[in-house]
């Protein structure tokens, strides 16, 4: 049985170099010394230089740091509550809503999503004055939006493998519902809550499509400074930042991975 | 039977508004912290993602205008003090007028070529991520979960990114032709960037740890011993895998597919950086009536139909998937 047929192997490694050989020139790219980015002609760190020179892509890069901090933050809380409402509080009213709030933006595709946050956005600026324009805050509130449906999923099949007992043995032992849930679910539960805060950070940080339709004119996100560089065609500026986000990915996981792997023999 | 009228049915739909809150203000009295459970995701998710769908239909049947923002308002209170409630079909009208005639179709042609280039990537998304998911499956505990770890770093750094790559890679002077040249395989460079195919080996990309996941968590549980079984009764080791790996890994086969299919058909940034001009996509009609025509309402219009087209079909379905196997879930 523990034969492992050669065809296997081949079609593995062919899966392994697709995955890795884009990242890899993107990487060797980085470091080209001549402005076109498919022709080698020495090495140079001279676009990391330019990078980091360059205002108004820092500054989109802030705005987004700022945009996927929060919204991974609010997410996360809004995930935790409604995967909690969803798997422990049984039928409920508005049970039904909730769960199709949730896993619609996940099957809807980000178009829909962008352009019908402004539709509201704009309606409820000619209703009320507020918001006041578009920028980070609309850009802020429409990640939210997203990213919960995506911690939601990740906190409820969390909960759902988790043995109800635990809690109901807190709850017997006199524990009042919030501290069960600060002591007991809370801790348990931490490392989706981790994941999902992660995963909310990177799709916010990563979206294009829906932050270009909620930004305003002087509120750019990274990703849409990068489209508009890359439009006009390759830049190895782009690379030398796309090295970076690699690196600096690379090692935050390797990081959780290693934390999470080094918890594991002592959790139950 | 009562004659319609318009105050009767706002008059009702208060009054079941008002009902509603009450219940839930006596529901709010008695369990406060079960209030803000379920309250709070409630609210949020309504005000921010169904009250926008609401608006987006509104909007689909507004017209599109030079005012600032770019629509008209369905209701108006016209010079003579005649309150006026006007649905504008024209651009419903438009897309069903725009299907009837195949030839020249412009949203049709997006809708259907949406759907056949997102099953095209899945199935080839499948025929790569299906030897990684059985070489992962089968390897030693202590290789499964590096290997795994692998497959998805590439999905958390930026997608756009990854997209901007194969420019490099594709292009008339890029990598694969330069090399492919220099081995002499080829004389002329291949066009590839700005065609289908690109469009199709940018979204197996993206979006290839999604079907390798589902497949290596279904191929993980598969008993060996029913391999063994299969070869001690004389089954050679490739029909083995089609007779019984196969059957067995379905769900996970399934599973990976809607999770590649679904977001595929929507796509914008690929068919717009690795497409050609015919690479069309629903995802990118909408942005480009929007942005560059600044058809707001037609833009909602095309959003509402494929809310009815895609989204709604694809709920039924996962619904009617999750209910079938309790277990299979993402």
């Amino acid at each position: 049985m523990r034969q492992r047929p050669f065809a296997l192997y081949t079609a593995m490694a062919f899966g392994y170099a697709f995955l890795y050989l884009p990242i890899l020139s993107l990487i060797v790219y980085s470091f080209n010394e001549s402005r076109l980015v498919t022709v080698w002609a020495g090495f140079s760190t001279r676009w990391y230089g330019e990078l980091f020179r360059n205002e108004s892509l820092l500054d989109a890069a802030m705005n987004s740091f700022v945009v996927a901090t929060t919204a991974a933050t609010f997410s996360v809380t809004l995930g935790t509550l409604a995967g909690l409402a969803l798997s422990r509080l049984g039928r409920f009213r508005g049970r039904t809503m909730l769960s199709i709030m949730t896993s619609a933006p996940l099957v809807m595709p980000e178009v829909m999503l962008g352009l019908s946050s402004l539709l509201l956005f704009v309606s409820m600026q000619q209703l009320i004055g507020w918001p006041d324009g578009r920028g980070i805050t609309t850009i802020t509130i429409a990640h939210v939006t997203l990213c919960t449906s995506y911690v939601t999923i990740i906190v409820q099949s969390r909960l759902a493998q988790l043995d109800e007992s635990l809690e109901e043995a807190a709850m017997d032992l006199g524990a009042r519902p919030w501290k069960v849930f600060f002591l007991v679910t809370l801790p348990v539960i931490a490392p989706a809550l981790i994941a999902g805060w992660l995963l909310a950070f990177t799709l916010s940080l990563d979206d294009l499509v829906i932050a270009s339709f909620v930004s305003g004119p002087d509120s750019t996100t990274l990703p849409i400074e990068v489209y508009s560089k890359v439009r006009l065609g390759l830049t190895p500026e782009v690379n030398a930042l796309a090295t970076l986000i690699i690196v600096f990915v690379t090692a935050v996981i390797t990081l959780v991975g290693w934390i999470v792997h080094r918890s594991k023999p002592s959790r139950t | 039977m009562q004659p319609f009228s318009w105050a009767q049915l706002w008059f009702d739909v208060f009054r079941r508004m008002f009902a509603w809150l009450g219940s839930w203000r006596r529901e709010i009295h008695h369990q406060r912290g079960r209030a803000i459970v379920v309250g709070l995701p409630l609210f949020w998710l309504g005000l921010f993602f169904l009250a926008p769908l609401l608006i987006l239909l509104k909007i689909s049947f507004a017209e599109a205008s030079y005012e600032q923002p770019p629509f008209t308002s369905l209701l108006s209170w016209g010079e003579d003090q005649i309150f006026s409630l006007r649905f504008n079909l024209a651009n419903y009208a438009t897309l069903i007028a725009d299907c009837s005639d195949p030839a020249t179709s412009l949203y049709c042609y997006a809708y259907v070529n949406s759907l056949k280039t997102a099953a095209i990537s899945t199935l080839l998304a499948l025929l790569v991520g299906y030897p990684i998911a059985y070489g992962i499956a089968r390897s030693s505990p202590k290789w499964r979960l590096p290997l795994l770890l692998l497959v998805v770093l590439p999905f958390w750094t930026s997608s756009l990114l990854r997209t901007y790559a194969w420019i490099g890679i594709l292009k008339g002077n890029g990598l694969l032709n330069n090399t492919l040249m220099a081995l002499g395989l080829i004389q002329e460079p291949l066009e590839i960037l700005h065609t289908d195919i690109a469009v199709y080996i940018g979204i197996v990309y993206a979006y290839l740890p999604f079907m390798v996941l589902p497949l290596v968590a279904n191929l993980v549980k598969l008993d060996p011993l029913l391999l063994e079984a299969a070869a001690d009764l004389g089954c050679r080791p490739i029909a083995a895998f089609f007779r019984v790996t196969l059957p067995l890994s379905m769900p996970g086969v399934i599973a990976g597919s809607m999770l590649v299919f679904i977001p595929a058909v929507g796509e914008f940034v690929i068919p717009e950086l690795l497409g050609g001009p015919d690479s069309l996509m629903i995802g990118r009609v909408l942005w480009s009536e929007f942005f560059t025509n600044t058809d707001w309402p037609l833009a909602s219009a095309i959003a509402v139909a494929l809310l009815m087209l895609i989204v709604v079909p694809t709920l039924i379905f996962e619904y009617v998937q999750s209910r079938n196997s309790p277990e299979v879930r993402r």
